[in-house]
Parts: C-alpha cells; sequence; structure tokens
C-alpha cells in the first residue's frame, strides 16, 4: 500500500526517534545503536567516570577494535605501547560497562562500518551513531546513521541520546546503466566531484534510481561510506528486498515471526513517492567513468583518461587550492593522470573492505604480478569476511600475484597502526581520504579509486586503466 | 554542570589561510593514541609547522613571534572537513584558541567545537578577506567576536557574522554542552527505548 504522507525516510526515522525538543531549538534524538572502537571512546568513558554516570542501555552498544590493531600479527604486547594501551582501556571500559566486544580473540572483530552489518546489528529505520565520520555507511541499510565527536560518545554512552538539528534531504538519482569498469566507487567519487566537498553540509543524501536499485548491499555501503566527504553527514538507500535478503538469518536479525513484522515495518518506512526534498539531482549512469582523485581532498578528482588540471585553467578563486595541491601531490599541471609512478597499493578499508570486493579483484590479478618495487597490501575488513575469503582461495591467489595478505582492521586508510607511507610515497588506496599526510607519512601521497584500478595500478607500477590492463577479459559492476 | 556564558570572544588573531583545511591537518591521527585530550595542544598543524626532513620550524603562522598568545583563528572556507575526531577542536583549544573565523565550516567540527564552548563563526568570501587583511597587517590588531551584535569587531571596524541560532544562543546562556539537558531528558527517552521494535 503506498502511504501519502509525503515524508522521506529520514522524516519518519528522525520523527520515531525524537525525545523532545531541548531550549537550544535542537532534537534530543534517540540513539537506537550505538557503535564504538578504541580511538573516539577512551575520553567519553573518562568523562562518565568523571560526571559518576553508568550506561543506562548497555545492550545498545557494541564495540570492536580497528584503527590501531596491527595487521601482521595479532600477538601482544603490541610493539606500540600507546596502541596496547588503547585496546586495554576499551577492554576495561566494556567490562566496566556492560559492552559487547567484539575483540580480536573473537572471530568477530573487524572494521567498525564492517561488522556492524555483517552482524545483522544495523537494520532500517534505525538511528545509529559511532565516534567516526564513516558512520554514514550503514545508512545504507535505511538507517539514519551519524558520525560523531567524542564528547557526543559520552552522550550517547550516558543518556543514549545526542543534541541535533535536522538535515535537509537532498535526493540524489542515478538513473541509467554503469558501463563496464566502472564502479559503485566511481559513482560516489563522481558525485562528491560534481557536488562539491561541501557541497553536502546540512543535509542528508538519499541515494536513488536505476543503479541503486541493481545495487547489491556491498555497493550501497561503498557509496553511503563517503557521503562525508561530500559534506553530507548522512547517507541512505532506502531499504527494499535487496536489504532483507541480506539480513535474513544474521546473528542480530530478526526472526520467525519477529522477523515477518520487521519486514512489513521496514517496507513502510522506505520515502514515499510523494515525498518532498530540499533538492533532487539526476545524473546519468552512462557519463560516470573510472575515477581517481589527483589532489588532497577527495573532491579534487579526474576521469582516467582526463589532466592534471593547471592553475590557469580554473576560476580565480581555486587557484591557490590547485597549486597547493599539484606542489603537494608533485604533479605535473596538464599531464595526463594516467601513468603516474606509485610505490604503495593498499585494498581494504570501511569502503572497499568486504568479500566482494576481493573477490571482483581476485578474478582478474589470478595470472598477474604486482611490479617489482611496488609494495601490495590486501587488509580484509573482517575476521569474518577474511574467514570466507579464505575459504575461497582469494588469499592464495592474492599472494601468489605478490600481494601481502593480511589480518583485519583500517590499516593504511588512516596509519594509526604500523602500515604506514615512507617519505613521498605515492600510494594507489581503495580508501576514502587523500588529504596531506593522511596515511601515516607527513609528504606521503594518496589517490583514491576502486578497488580494481588498485590492482591494476599494483601490477603495472602506475596509476592505469583497469580496463586496459586486464582486457580482454570484461570487467564491470 | 555549570558552564560560563560565552557572550564575547575578544584577543588577538592569527591567519592560517586556505580552504578545506581537513581534520587529519589540525591533529594527524598518529597523536590520537591517547585516552585523555591532554597534551594535544602541542601538535596541533604538526606536520605543516614541522618540516619532516630535519624537524625544524617551518615559520607557520602559529609560530611567528608576533602572533604568540593569540586566541582568534581565522582561516577559509569548508574549515575542519574530514573525520568527527573531536580532537581537532580539542587541540586548537588546548593550543590556546578560543573562537574560530572561516567562511563556512564542516558539520561535524562545528558541533564538536559549540560542545567545547569555542564559537565557530562564518562570513562572507568579501568580509573574510577583509577581516584576514587586517590581521594579516597588524599582529597586535583587537578583534572581538560579538555574540550578541552577531559580529566580528576588529580595529575601528565590524562585520556581521553568520551562525546557526540554536548553537549561538547555546554559547550565550551557558547551554553549550548539552549533557545535563540530556540527563533531564532520560525519562522521556525511557518511554521512547520501551517502544522501539528492535534490538530488544
Amino acid at each position: 500500500m503506498a502511504s501519502s504522507s509525503g515524508k522521506s525516510l529520514f522524516q519518519k526515522v528522525w520523527e520515531a526517534h525524537t525525545v523532545r525538543t531541548l531550549a537550544n531549538g535542537q532534537v534530543q534524538l534517540f540513539i537506537g545503536l550505538h557503535l564504538i572502537h578504541e580511538v573516539t571512546s577512551p575520553q567519553a568513558f573518562g568523562m562518565l567516570r568523571d560526571l559518576k554516570l553508568k550506561v543506562p542501555y548497555p545492550k545498545r552498544t557494541y564495540a570492536t577494535v580497528d584503527h590501531i590493531v596491527p595487521t601482521d600479527t595479532r600477538a601482544e604486547p603490541y610493539q606500540d605501547p600507546l596502541a596496547q594501551g588503547m585496546i586495554d582501556a576499551l577492554r576495561q571500559a566494556c567490562k566496566e560497562f556492560g559492552i559487547t566486544f567484539f575483540d580480536t580473540n573473537s572471530g568477530k572483530q573487524g572494521i567498525v562500518h564492517v561488522i556492524g552489518p555483517e552482524q545483522g546489528l544495523t537494520q532500517p529505520g534505525m538511528t545509529v551513531a559511532c565516534g567516526d565520520s564513516h558512520t554514514s555507511t550503514h545508512g545504507a541499510f535505511g538507517a539514519i546513521a551519524f558520525g560523531i565527536g567524542t564528547s557526543q560518545v559520552r552522550d550517547v554512552l550516558a543518556t543514549q541520546t545526542m543534541s541535533l538539528d535536522p538535515l535537509k534531504v537532498r535526493r540524489i538519482n542515478v538513473n541509467g546503466k554503469l558501463a563496464p569498469g566502472v564502479y559503485a566507487k566511481d559513482v560516489i567519487l563522481h558525485i562528491i566531484r560534481t557536488l562539491g566537498v561541501n557541497g553536502g553540509t546540512g543535509y542528508a543524501y538519499e541515494y536513488g534510481g536505476d543503479v541503486f536499485e541493481r545495487f547489491t548491499m556491498d555497493e550501497r555501503m561503498t557509496v553511503c561510506n563517503m557521503s562525508i566527504e561530500g559534506g553530507a553527514r548522512v547517507g541512505y538507500v532506502n531499504p527494499d528486498a535487496t536489504t532483507f535478503a541480506y539480513l535474513k538469518g544474521r546473528p542480530y536479525a530478526p526472526k520467525g515471526a519477529e522477523w515477518d513484522a520487521a519486514v512489513a515495518r521496514w517496507t513502510a518506512l522506505a520515502s514515499d513517492k510523494d515525498a518532498k526534498y530540499d533538492d533532487v539531482v539526476n545524473i546519468q549512469a552512462e557519463t560516470i567513468r573510472p575515477t581517481v582523485t589527483w589532489g588532497i581532498n577527495p573532491g579534487q578528482a579526474l576521469c582516467i583518461d582526463e589532466k592534471v588540471p593547471t592553475p590557469e585553467g580554473v576560476p580565480q578563486e581555486q587557484r591557490a587550492s590547485i597549486k597547493e595541491a599539484l606542489e603537494y601531490m608533485k604533479l605535473t599541471p596538464g599531464a595526463p593522470i594516467k601513468g603516474t609512478k606509485i610505490d604503495v597499493c593498499f585494498i581494504g578499508s570501511c569502503t572497499n573492505g568486504r568479500l566482494s570486493d576481493f573477490r571482483e579483484v581476485a578474478k582478474f590479478v589470478k595470472g598477474h604480478h604486482v611490479a617489482p618495487g611496488v609494495k601490495a597490501i590486501v587488509v580484509p575488513g573482517s575476521q569474518i569476511v577474511a574467514q570466507d575469503a579464505i575459504k575461497e582461495g582469494l588469499d592464495k591467489i592474492f599472494r601468489d600475484a605478490g600481494f601481502e595478505w593480511r589480518e583485519a582492521g583500517c590499516s593504511m586508510c588512516l596509519a594509526m597502526n604500523p602500515d604506514k607511507l615512507i617519505g613521498d610515497q605515492m600510494c594507489a588506496s581503495s580508501s576514502n581520504r587523500n588529504f596531506k599526510g593522511r596515511q601515516g607519512s607527513p609528504t606521503g601521497r594518496t589517490v583514491l579509486m576502486s578497488p580494481l584500478m588498485v590492482a591494476a595500478a599494483a601490477i603495472t607500477g602506475k596509476i592505469s586503466d583497469a580496463r586496459e590492463v586486464f582486457a580482454p577479459e570484461p570487467v564491470g559492476a | 554542570m555549570s558552564l560560563a556564558k560565552v557572550v564575547k570572544v575578544e584577543g588577538r588573531a592569527v591567519h592560517v589561510p586556505g580552504d578545506d583545511i581537513d581534520t587529519d591537518r589540525i591533529i594527524p591521527a598518529r597523536f590520537m593514541k591517547c585516552v585523555t585530550f591532554d597534551g594535544l595542544g602541542q601538535y596541533l598543524f604538526n606536520d605543516v609547522r614541522i618540516s619532516p626532513a630535519d624537524g625544524k620550524s617551518l615559520n607557520h603562522p602559529l609560530d611567528r613571534a608576533d602572533r604568540k598568545g593569540a586566541t582568534i583563528l581565522i582561516s577559509g572556507f569548508n574549515f575542519g572537513c574530514g573525520s568527527s575526531r573531536e580532537h581537532a577542536p580539542q587541540a586548537l583549544h588546548k593550543f590556546g584558541i578560543r573562537a574560530v573565523i572561516a567562511g563556512n565550516f564542516a558539520e561535524i567540527f562545528f558541533g564538536n567545537s559549540t560542545t567545547l564552548g569555542m564559537p565557530c563563526v562564518s562570513l562572507s568570501r568579501e568580509n573574510l578577506a577583509k577581516v584576514a587583511q587586517a590581521v594579516d597587517a597588524d599582529a597586535k590588531l583587537n578583534v572581538c567576536i560579538d555574540l550578541a551584535a552577531k559580529a566580528v569587531k576588529y580595529g575601528s571596524a565590524s562585520v556581521p557574522f553568520e551562525m546557526k541560532e540554536g548553537a549561538r544562543t547555546a554559547l550565550m546562556d551557558g547551554q553549550w554542552d548539552p549533557i545535563s539537558q540530556l540527563l533531564e531528558g532520560a525519562g522521556a527517552a525511557g518511554k521512547l527505548e520501551a517502544a522501539l521494535p528492535y534490538l530488544k
């Protein structure tokens, strides 16, 4: 039955979780699912202790360790005593406050935005919060998921609520069909390039259209993950049969009669046909090509066959930024981006560290080999992803091709563990940020792209077009 | 928890130019391996203040002798983009910054700063350039962010600023850290929780 209340999913979920309006005009919003990790939680627990507060709903918070875990060995104590201190602090806090911790010996540890969906914790219609801006990932399930700061982590732990302003909603339709070799990663890089890195500030992005209807949950997660890089704190896809099929049977998903009731409830959450949006953007899928970043923010991106910009070629107010980026990345203005030498390759992260990403790449790298002098690492997003990949022999395919197969964690995305760039190494990466110094070296350089494009770069030693490197095998989403 | 009312922030300013200055640049991730926020101040903008090659000062605006003790930071557009890390505004605050003037701010950074009682005010491109120029020309210039008047006063000049109204009044009323108000809503939150159909 089509409902005609004219509401978006965002509005429905927001209203269902509104506790009350506060004196400052913000809403006290109930957070149904809270995810925590070791980097943004210690100070929050410290604040709880200082304020002598308890966690009233401990069963609504789940913890993992991801940012600081080494990926070459799990042996403790870690070589980095600060890292050991952080995992110890989280263990202590979870015990003290009664919180479930998917620790490294649980078989369920992994990057927080990989394990939530994997465990069936993330469900349509929830509000989700986590002290990590890529929390937007969970929106792929039709949840409203926010990245939050440590004081807000404290707020959620202590009250299961946060003080927030509602967001406007921009509907982004991607219609048509993606060309071979064009992946979900390219879709979101294209959207950020088009709308800008702060185009989404104050907005939630609702993604829809033919392409999203056809996407798997992993693909929807890749896109929602990088909403924040476009300034949108929240990004989501309306729940549908694909969503329900993914969730069915997962550990925390409803079962039996509760499952049927949940599906009915979830179906009704989708944005109404007459939902009113604050803005609508239409993108034709056929215009999206394999995309790589060239600069020092995710919006500075190019199609693989394009040339690096020149300062003269952009409007006056952008010139300083372009010059700064060109200088840092040590790129020649006006030169093709294809052919740029790379030193390190990283396939992993909460953006592209799921089984489907590794399956897709393994299909094509079989029989190829990482170029001499290139360091290439493959980091599963979770212990379960790793286990499943090993069952399918993917780890062997990668190792035979000269990639290092690692244990689960955030790894080189932000290099808080030992996986770091050295000096001004150039890294082809399937992660989500290319800011100066992002990958562990103050002069390290990052080029973002899809996992298959990273593999192509690993094999040739240069930024390459995966459609050429892996021809005549047809590649495609 | 009783908080100070933030009505005015007044002092000397320091200009850190550039758009899209992200939270990785403000506080590199490797300095976040801590369980408290103490000690973050010295690592503010670390990798653009200290040469990675030889550890020598790069003469960043924050390190110039005549900017020592500045309490107001002026920057460009989309300031604080990237991560949700509260370590970013905390590093600014621990360094001694008490307010930020920019073209506009990333949303999570704005919220985190407000929660620390550190106002983030937005100026038009033209006005931002005027204020930055005046600050660059005179290190002793007194800058005043007047929350009641919704204006940035510098020397004898003044320009209007924009800021989310809720944040502005919260700062002025001493309600900028919402924890007390959220705790007061515990009963109502409990009623909503009981009716939630998931994760029971």
